[in-house]
């Protein structure tokens, strides 16, 4: 059975609709890439596997381990394993990193029918993660990503995907604005959790991650559909001739200009 | 909604003071008398204020006013169980029940030398020097009701001396306790801390209820803080919804003292804190901080003036309030900058959270500057919560209920945070955790 399987997703923010008609399946074990120009629908597939309220979806099904993953409130899709690695994480003042990571990690272990992890043992569990990616622990006691850099941010969000253990993670742009260290940095951790059950799903708008980030395949989004699939050369191919030679067959079947 | 008070709600007051003064210990000095007759004689004047009244526009005390109070009540009406959970290990504790001093449920370990603490009325017998120099002289009367109230009708109260340069490490923790027992009562605390040059104090005072019935307490709690005095002062306002609460709050800050305020209001139905802060010395600082948090029908208004009488004098406000089911809260925040008052550094900030659609706050931030080489601010928020960190939050696995509760305690932190007694900062936190849904969440998480 394949861990994710989206078929015909329709959705919408407010009147605007934005994906129309999306198919993906993802198997366990897999990274896939998504890629696209600015307002092609990316950020919006990864609001709407998340549970993101202000989508509304119109069309179509979403399956996450043959079940209807719409139906799951987004605490519930954590607690089964998805992971969202938010594009624009948020600052959270008066919360600690660390307190934070443990609520979490112990209402998913909850979840999962594992005993609750204490101070002592995740303690030590935790700081196992923040070698992988070398986070100051500074930054553990801190409020989440209160005064973080951006770069900061986008460490810390590998680092709570790392701790909670997720089955299928999905990245929204998390490569947008770093610089080589970091973005190696965010590399590494994924391919450090790299393994048979875990699938990953990468959306990016750039081509460079990938060269650190290998995917099994990758697609193309167009205006809130995907216009082509294929093997990481796929990559290549749009750094070099960009989406425009993609755009045209869009339009197939449908009126020109409309 | 009717605001009109009949003659005979403030009458009520008037009429009983002829008795009441009769029936004071043959002790309390003339120029006392003098003051508290002076005092119920304003009270007629003004009689209970109407929300017509600026000051008291969105706070209706109609409800006080149309209550048959009694002013006599009883002090044996409490056991020592039921106020331990208010006692704090190790430290010297003085509790008054409806007002009157009760020895049986103080305790008193052995001070530092020359520090005088004990009740008012013991203060005004054996050290009256001390006592009259300041009593009935601060909080001034003239414009406010439950003022001249208190000054007129003060039974009893806590007396505060620390002598020059001494120190007193543990907090001193001031237990008021509201007990009605048959029928409605009134009763009026009146607390007096008084801070000699260079010394240092940390008060506690704390409000709570036993048992049930409504009655009004309306206290007046005085700080003088002497030249380069520091004063750490913190107020838990915990007493049962029934309770009546109009308190007022008078700091005098002498030459390069430092004083702080925390006020903590999480109960009683109606409640008005009058904090009122006069930097008269230079180099004086004033750190007013407070939190509140209400739900069902409850009221609670800060009313803050900050006086900036002399130059180089900062004060900083920080007041956080929490508003749940139909409750309302007020903040009125004035700064006033005297002539002279150069330099002054002034910072006033009043931030809301709306729980509930249904919760209203008023907050109303007023700065008047009579100096031209200050800097002052002030800013007010009313808004709810950040549905962008509850996205966040719950995408990561913890329930709705509870990342709505983390974050209405994190909003809560920064004045938790600031709390330097650990015990107080314990009972807060123990209030947030209890009240909070999944409060076992959150006390985890933070």
């Amino acid at each position: 059975m394949s861990l994710l399987e989206i078929k015909n997703l329709h959705a919408r923010v407010e009147e605007q609709e934005i994906l129309k008609g999306v198919d993906l399946i993802i198997n366990p074990g897999e990274i896939h890439a998504i890629m696209g120009p600015n307002g092609s629908g990316k950020s919006t597939l990864a609001q709407v596997l998340a549970g993101k309220e202000d989508y509304e979806v119109t069309e179509g099904e979403i399956l996450y381990k043959g079940e209807d993953l719409l139906e799951m409130a987004p605490e519930e899709r954590a607690r089964e394993g998805i992971f969202m690695a938010f594009q624009y994480p948020v600052e959270i003042p008066g919360v600690s990193n660390v307190y934070f990571l443990k609520a979490a990690l112990n209402a998913i272990r909850t979840h999962r029918g594992l005993e609750e992890m204490d101070a002592m043992d995740f303690l030590v569990y935790v700081r196992e993660k923040m070698k992988v990616v070398k986070m100051d622990e500074a930054l553990l006691n801190r409020p989440v990503n209160e005064g973080f850099s951006g770069g900061e941010k986008k460490r810390n969000e590998i680092f709570h995907m790392s701790v909670l253990d997720p089955v299928l993670a999905v990245l929204d742009e998390t490569d947008s604005g770093l610089d080589i260290d970091a973005l190696k940095i965010v590399a590494d951790g994924v391919n450090s959790l790299r393994s048979e059950d875990r699938a990953f799903l990468v959306i990016t708008h750039y081509q460079r991650l990938l060269n650190y980030i290998v995917p099994d395949v990758v697609h193309v989004l167009i205006d809130g559909r995907i216009v082509r699939s294929g093997g990481k050369e796929l990559a290549f191919e749009l750094e070099d001739k960009g989406y425009a030679w993609l755009e045209e067959p869009l339009g197939a079947g449908e009126p020109v200009g409309a | 909604m009717t605001t009109t008070m009949t003659a005979s709600d403030t009458d009520r007051f008037v009429e009983v003071f002829e008795a009441f003064e009769k029936g004071l210990p043959a002790s309390q000095p003339e120029s006392l008398r003098k003051i508290r007759r002076e005092a119920i004689g304003r009270f007629s004047d003004l009689g209970f204020p109407t929300i017509r009244q600026e000051e008291w526009r969105f706070t209706n005390v109609a409800p006080i006013a149309r209550t048959p109070f009694s002013l006599k009540v009883a002090t044996d009406t409490v056991k020592a169980s039921s106020i331990q959970p208010f006692s704090y290990d190790g430290t010297i504790q003085l509790t008054l029940v409806n007002g009157r001093y009760v020895a049986a449920l103080s305790q008193l370990h052995s001070l530092p030398e020359g520090v005088v603490v004990c009740s008012l009325n013991e203060a005004l017998e054996k050290h009256p020097e001390k006592v009259e120099p300041h009593l009935g002289r601060l909080a001034s009367f003239e414009n406010h009701p439950f003022v001249a109230l208190n000054t007129a009708f003060y039974g009893d109260g806590i007396f505060i001396w620390v002598p020059r340069n001494q120190v007193v490490e543990p907090p001193i923790n001031l237990v008021l306790v509201g007990s009605p027992s048959a029928g409605p009562i009134a009763f009026f605390p009146r607390n007096l801390i008084v801070g000699g040059e260079s010394s240092q104090v940390t008060v506690v005072e704390q409000y709570v209820t036993v048992g049930e019935g409504t009655y009004l307490t309306a206290p007046v709690t005085e700080i003088v803080a002497g030249d380069n005095a520091v004063v750490d002062h913190y107020k838990l306002q915990r007493e049962s919804s029934e309770a009546f609460h109009m308190a007022t709050f008078q700091l005098q800050l002498g030459r390069d003292s430092n004083v702080s305020s925390h006020s903590i209001s999480w109960g009683g139905g109606l409640v008005r804190n009058d904090v009122n802060a006069v930097l008269d010395g230079q180099g004086g600082e004033a750190t007013l901080n407070g939190l509140y948090m209400v739900e069902g029908t409850q009221l609670v208004d800060n009313h803050m003036r900050v006086d900036h009488v002399a130059a180089h004098c900062d004060s900083h406000e920080l007041y956080k309030g929490i508003l749940e089911g139909k409750s309302r809260a007020v903040f009125n925040g004035r700064i006033y900058v005297h002539p002279g008052a150069q330099k002054t550094d002034a910072k006033q900030t009043n931030r809301n959270l709306l729980i509930s659609p249904d919760a209203i706050c008023n907050s109303n931030p007023q700065l008047e500057i009579f100096a031209d080489d200050v800097k002052c601010t002030h800013g007010s928020t009313v808004g709810q919560i950040d549905e962008t960190a509850i996205f966040y939050l719950r995408s990561r696995g913890i329930g709705e209920a509870a990342a709505r509760s983390l974050l209405t305690f994190a909003f809560a932190a920064d004045i938790v945070e600031r709390i330097k007694v650990g015990a107080v900062r314990r009972d807060l936190e123990e209030f947030l955790f209890r009240r909070l849904p999944k409060g076992d969440i959150v006390r985890q998480a933070v």
